[in-house]
């Protein structure tokens, strides 16, 4: 076939405008599910955490997480008592430097505390599902993005696995897949969410320590909580707009 | 007519250029997804893909369509705030084929001790108790029934 080049300068658009329409398709969306309508968070309520591990133990199987990876995990936080004896002045603040363990995440569990001094407590960690997270920010190709209802969402297969937006989470809660090599994180479970159902951890969670929370929705209790309760997220000083809410959360907690 | 002569160089440049310029469009065309841009600088598809994963847990609504005995039992108990899978582990494999997904009773002796083995980091007003003094080895349910365990309450087997 011989083609001028006027030819081809009419024919090369053409093929342009043909191939878009053969790429044309609405993205598949949950029925009956507005994401406009939605602006989700969590709950979390330190005084009612037992550090069971229900929740590492089901986000683990919910989302096939990997082994020595965590999507959720939960931290126990001791505060000592100050050093009351001696001369000097008291050079260790508890405040400060809390000793906290996450054995494996506290996926089975903590060792058993006998040491009654100081303050125990547990701090169960995930995405905080930033509204102004800086770890979308950083992506070089558009795979890892706040969707339409707030969650900070990764795009797989987009994702190259260059791990700037690990780097990037102030809180450390995405990690490389050691199988798919790209960004992995916490969904919200945005999986079952967009069903009507809960997330796996809070689903799991026996004392109703974890409760997901819908902004946007008037009568979610969370409004009413928010009015009455001493509430803090992490970090409120990197100004992430962090969604996950703690209640009574120690000021030793980083 | 002056003007334009000997500029023929200029104008293959040119047509070069916008021949480029057109392959661009094209090549841009097949490789950046339909949906990038949809909602932002992101493919909007992929809400979708991750909306569509299958999910583990049934949730406790679905479970109580069919044990509603159980719930109403639980309802009355201690236990009315832990979800059925919270114990019986993820279960929509159950729910979606009850007749052959059967799932099994999860172990007493290991599954209570999770949550009520005391210790001192365990908030104050939790029902603790330390196993080996507790019921030495005896399965919890002997004395507690699970879904509603208060001996008082008339939770006992």
């Amino acid at each position: 076939m011989n083609i001028s080049r006027r030819q081809l300068m009419i024919l090369l658009p053409a093929a342009a405008v043909a191939w878009e329409s053969v790429m044309a398709g609405t993205p598949e969306d949950a029925p009956n599910y507005k994401m406009t309508g939605h602006w989700w968070g969590m709950l979390i309520d330190i005084d009612k955490c037992i550090g069971c591990g229900n929740c590492v133990r089901a986000c683990q199987t919910e989302n096939d997480v990997p082994d020595g990876y965590f999507r959720t995990w939960v931290e126990r936080y001791h505060r000592t008592d100050w050093p009351m004896t001696g001369s000097g002045p008291i050079t260790t603040n508890p405040l400060i430097a809390p000793e906290v363990i996450s054995p494996d995440g506290g996926k089975e569990g903590f060792p058993v505390a006998t040491d009654e001094s100081g303050k125990y407590f547990f701090v169960p960690k995930l995405c905080n599902h930033c509204a102004d997270s800086p770890c979308t920010q950083v992506c070089p190709v558009g795979a890892t993005f706040i969707s339409p209802d707030g969650v900070v969402l990764v795009d797989q297969t987009y994702c190259l696995g260059c791990a700037y937006c690990v780097q990037a989470c102030p809180y450390g809660c995405r990690y490389i897949h050691p199988k798919k090599e790209v960004a992995d994180k916490c969904t919200l479970c945005y999986h079952r969410i967009t069903k009507g159902l809960t997330t796996a951890c809070c689903e799991a969670c026996p004392t109703g320590a974890r409760k997901l929370v819908d902004l946007k929705n008037p009568n979610d209790p969370i409004h009413a909580f928010l009015k009455t309760h001493s509430v803090q997220v992490l970090k409120p000083q990197m100004a992430t707009g962090a969604k996950l809410f703690y209640n009574d959360l120690d000021g030793s907690v980083r | 007519m002056s003007v334009f002569k000997d500029t023929g160089h200029l104008f293959r440049f040119a047509g070069l250029f916008v021949l480029a310029f057109l392959i661009f469009l094209v090549v841009r065309h097949y490789v950046v997804p339909k949906s990038f841009g949809q909602y932002g600088h992101y493919r909007g598809a992929a809400i979708g893909e991750i909306a569509a994963r299958p999910v583990k847990f049934a949730g406790h609504e679905t479970c109580e369509m069919c044990h509603s005995d159980v719930a109403e039992k639980k309802k009355i108990g201690k236990h009315a705030q832990v979800n059925c899978e919270a114990c019986h582990g993820a279960l929509a494999s159950h729910a979606d084929d009850p007749a052959t997904v059967t799932p099994v009773l999860p172990d007493t002796a290991v599954l209570c001790a999770r949550c009520h083995t005391a210790s001192a980091a365990k908030p104050k007003g939790f029902p603790q108790v330390d196993p080996a003094s507790h019921y030495q080895g005896t399965p919890c349910k002997t004395c507690h029934q699970p879904h509603s365990p208060g001996i008082d309450a008339g939770g006992a087997k």
